[in-house]
C-alpha cells in the first residue's frame, strides 16, 4: 500500500453546549493513503461529519478538539497557527459539503466564487490567466455552455451544478486531499451518479486522496477503495471495500449491510432495520456504544468498550471476536476464521 | 427596470390619494376650525372668512378643489398666517429638517453599523453585552427624555452646549443624539442579529474553507448579506430623520417642519396639515421605492419584474 497522506489519531471532539458536554467524537483513528478513496459511513450522529470538520478545524465556535492528532503530510493540525492552517485550507486539503443549495454564497456568480479560491492562494495570478483556469474547470466538471455559466448566480443552477461547482472550487488548486462530506445526499439518484462518476475520473487525472462521508453504503461500494465505519463517536470496523461487503465482522456493519433495500432482494420481505436509536451523546455509553441496539448483546459489552481486533489490514472492535471469546456459540466466530483464512 | 419603477409609482400614487382622502376627512371630522375662537369672532366675520378660503363649500367640493390645486403644486394658502402659504413653509421648514436630519443620518450610519459588526463579532463577550445593553436601552427610552437628560447634563449642569437652535456646530451634538439614539440602537441590534445569523451558513464555512482570512470572510462574504435586512429598514429611517422629528425640533425650538406641523395641528391649520402629511408621504414613499430598487442591485435572486 502507498504511503499514508493523512494520519487520524484518537482524534476526541467535543461541543460545549448549554445542555452539556456533547463528545461527538471519542477516540478516532484512521489513516488515508496517497491516492485512495476512503469512505466514512455511519448514520446521523455517529461523528463522522465532526471528525472531516476537525481535520480541517472548521467546527463550530463550541466545538474543542479535545486531544489527539490530525497528521497531515508529518504536520499535526491540531497545532499549526491559524494562518498555516489557512494556507493548508483550499490548497493542500479542499472540502466538498453535503447541501449545495446553501454552500454557496448567493450573492456572488459562481465563476467568482470558483475564481476567488484560486486567487487565494496565487494572489499574483493574471486576470486572463485566471479565467481560463476557471473556464477550464468549469469544463473539467462537465458544466454546459461553461463559459455562459461563470457569471451565472447559484440560483440560477439545479442542484447538480452547484454541486459541480462546488467539485470545481474544491479542485480549482489540485489538493493533495478531498473532503466530500455527503456530496450527493440533497441531489436525486441519477445526478447522484454522474457526480461520483466524475468524482472518480477527476480523482484518476489528478491523483487525488478523499475522503468520501456517507450514509449510502451503494454510494460506497461505487466510489470508495477502503470503508470506515463509524458509531456513537467511535471507529466500529475498517476494512477494504470487499472484505467489508463480501463478510463484515462487526453486528453494527451487518445491520448497515442488511438494512440497504435491493433490487434482488424479496419484495414481500420487510426491510430490514436496526431496532432502537443513537446513544445520547452528552452521557455516551460506558461500554460499547451499539450494545443496546445489539442482537448478539452479552453482560460485558455494556460495561466496557472492546479493543479492536486486527485481522490482516482490517479491523473491528466487538468482544465476540476477541481471541478469548469462546467459539461455542458465537455468532461471529465463523465469519472470524473466515477472516483470517482470507488474510491468510 | 424602468417599467418595474413605472408600476411601483403607479401604486404609490394611488397610495397618497388614499393617504390623502383619509387625513382630509379626520382633520374636518375633529371639532373646531381654522377661525374657531374662544374670544368669539362675529358671525358675519367668521362666515366672511370661511367665504374668503372656501370653507363654506360642502365637503367633497373642498376636496376636489384641493386635489386640483396639489396638482399645480400648489399647497394652499396658510389659514393662520396671513400672507404665508404652506409652500413657503415647507421651502423655510424643510431644509433645516434636512440638514439636521442629514448630520443625524451620518451619525447614525457611522456608530449603528460598526457597533452591531463589533458585536456580532464578538458575539457573547464583554463588548457585545456593553454594545448591547446601550442599543436596549436606546430603544426603550423615548427621544424626548434622552433629550431632557441631555440638556440636563450638558446645557444645564455642564453648561457646555447650547440648547436651541441650529447656529454652530455645538447645537447640533445634542438633538443629533436625543434623535439618532433609536435608530442607532435599533440599527446596531438588527446588523448584529442580521450577521450572526449569516455567519452561521453554509457558504460562509465554505469561504472558511477556501483558506480566507476572517477579515475576507467577514468584508467580501458576510457583510453583504448580513445588509439586506438593514437596508429594508434603512428607507423609512432615512425618511424619518430627513423630514424631522416633531418633538427635537420643538424641544431644541428648530425652525424646522416638524416645528410647523406640530403648530398647525393645535391651530387647525388645515391647509398646513394636509401639505406637510403630503410632503412627509411623498418623501417616505420615495424612500420606500429607493430601498427597493437598491435591494434589485444587491441581490441577484430578486427580479425587477417580481
Amino acid at each position: 500500500m502507498s504511503e499514508p497522506i493523512l494520519r487520524v489519531e484518537d482524534l476526541k471532539t467535543s461541543f460545549m453546549t448549554s445542555a452539556g458536554e456533547v463528545q461527538a467524537v471519542r477516540g478516532v483513528s484512521f489513516t488515508v493513503h496517497k491516492g485512495e478513496i476512503l469512505g466514512i459511513v455511519g448514520e446521523s450522529g455517529s461523528g463522522k461529519s465532526v471528525t472531516s470538520m476537525s481535520v480541517l478545524r472548521l467546527l463550530a465556535d463550541t466545538a474543542r478538539i479535545k486531544s489527539g492528532k490530525v497528521e497531515f503530510e508529518g504536520t499535526d493540525l491540531t497545532k499549526v497557527s491559524d494562518r498555516q492552517m489557512r494556507e493548508i485550507r483550499g490548497q493542500k486539503i479542499a472540502m466538498v459539503f453535503q447541501d449545495p443549495m446553501s454552500s454557496l454564497n448567493p450573492l456572488i456568480p459562481v465563476g467568482k466564487q470558483v475564481a476567488e479560491m484560486i486567487r487565494v492562494h496565487h494572489p499574483d495570478i493574471k486576470p486572463d490567466e485566471l479565467k481560463e483556469k476557471t473556464l477550464q474547470l468549469f469544463k473539467d466538471v462537465r458544466i454546459p455552455e461553461a463559459e455562459k455559466r461563470l457569471k451565472a448566480y447559484p440560483h440560477e443552477f439545479s442542484g447538480g451544478m452547484r454541486q459541480r461547482v462546488m467539485i470545481a472550487m474544491a479542485l480549482a488548486n489540485h489538493p493533495d486531499l478531498l473532503i466530500a462530506d455527503e456530496p450527493t445526499t440533497a441531489l436525486d439518484v441519477t445526478i447522484q451518479h454522474q457526480i461520483l462518476k466524475q468524482m472518480r475520473a477527476l480523482q484518476q487525472e489528478y491523483g487525488t486522496s478523499i475522503i468520501f462521508i456517507t450514509h449510502d453504503l451503494g454510494v460506497v461500494a461505487e466510489l470508495c477503495d477502503r470503508v470506515v465505519v463509524m458509531y456513537g463517536g467511535l471507529v466500529m470496523e475498517q476494512a477494504n471495500i470487499y472484505d467489508l461487503f463480501e463478510n463484515p465482522l462487526h453486528p453494527y456493519t451487518m445491520g448497515l449491510l442488511a438494512s440497504v433495500p435491493g433490487l434482488n432482494k424479496d419484495k414481500n420481505e420487510r426491510l430490514q432495520s436496526i431496532p432502537g436509536s443513537p446513544p445520547d451523546m452528552t452521557r455516551p455509553p460506558k461500554g460499547c456504544p451499539f450494545a443496546s441496539r445489539c442482537a448478539y448483546a452479552r453482560s460485558i459489552c455494556a460495561q466496557e468498550c472492546p479493543p479492536f481486533v486486527e485481522v490482516g489490514s482490517r479491523s473491528a472492535r466487538c468482544w465476540l471476536l476477541q481471541p478469548d471469546a469462546p467459539a461455542e456459540g458465537n455468532p461471529l466466530h465463523e465469519k472470524l476464521a473466515k477472516a483470517k483464512g482470507g488474510a491468510g | 427596470m424602468l417599467k418595474f419603477i413605472a408600476k411601483r409609482i403607479g401604486t404609490m400614487l394611488v397610495a397618497m390619494f388614499m393617504i390623502i382622502l383619509l387625513t382630509f376627512t379626520l382633520m374636518h371630522a375633529i371639532p373646531g376650525g381654522p377661525f374657531t375662537n374662544p374670544k368669539g369672532m362675529s358671525e358675519e366675520v367668521l362666515a366672511a372668512m370661511e367665504a374668503k378660503y372656501g370653507l363654506d363649500q360642502p365637503m367633497p367640493v373642498q376636496f376636489v378643489n384641493y386635489l386640483g390645486n396639489l396638482l399645480h403644486g400648489d399647497l394652499g394658502p396658510s389659514y393662520k398666517y396671513t400672507g404665508k402659504t404652506v409652500n413657503d413653509f415647507i421651502a423655510t421648514g424643510a431644509p433645516v429638517s434636512a440638514k439636521l436630519g442629514l448630520v443625524t443620518l451620518i451619525f447614525v450610519l457611522l456608530t449603528s453599523i460598526p457597533m452591531g459588526i463589533l458585536a456580532a463579532l464578538k458575539n457573547n463577550r464583554w463588548q457585545d453585552m456593553l454594545l448591547m445593553a446601550v442599543a436596549t436601552i436606546g430603544v426603550t427610552i423615548p427621544s424626548f427624555v434622552i433629550a431632557s437628560v441631555l440638556i440636563y447634563a450638558f446645557a444645564f449642569k455642564l453648561n457646555v452646549l447650547p440648547t436651541f437652535g441650529l447656529d454652530s456646530w455645538k447645537s447640533y451634538i445634542l438633538p443629533v443624539v436625543a434623535m439618532g439614539g433609536y435608530s442607532v440602537s435599533y440599527l446596531a441590534r438588527l446588523m448584529r442579529s442580521s450577521l450572526l445569523e449569516v455567519m452561521g451558513q453554509d457558504y460562509i464555512r465554505t469561504a472558511r474553507a477556501k483558506g480566507l482570512t476572517e477579515f475576507a470572510v467577514v468584508t467580501k462574504h458576510a457583510l453583504r448579506n448580513a445588509m439586506i435586512p438593514v437596508i429594508t429598514v434603512l428607507g423609512p429611517t432615512v425618511a424619518g430623520l430627513l423630514t424631522g422629528s416633531f418633538v427635537i425640533e420643538k424641544i431644541f425650538a428648530i425652525p424646522g417642519i416638524g416645528y410647523y406641523f406640530v403648530n398647525s395641528v393645535t391651530q387647525r391649520d388645515y391647509t398646513t396639515i394636509m401639505g406637510v402629511t403630503v410632503f412627509f408621504a411623498a418623501f417616505l414613499m420615495a424612500m420606500v421605492l429607493l430601498v427597493d430598487v437598491f435591494y434589485c442591485l444587491i441581490d441577484p435572486r430578486i427580479q425587477f419584474d417580481a
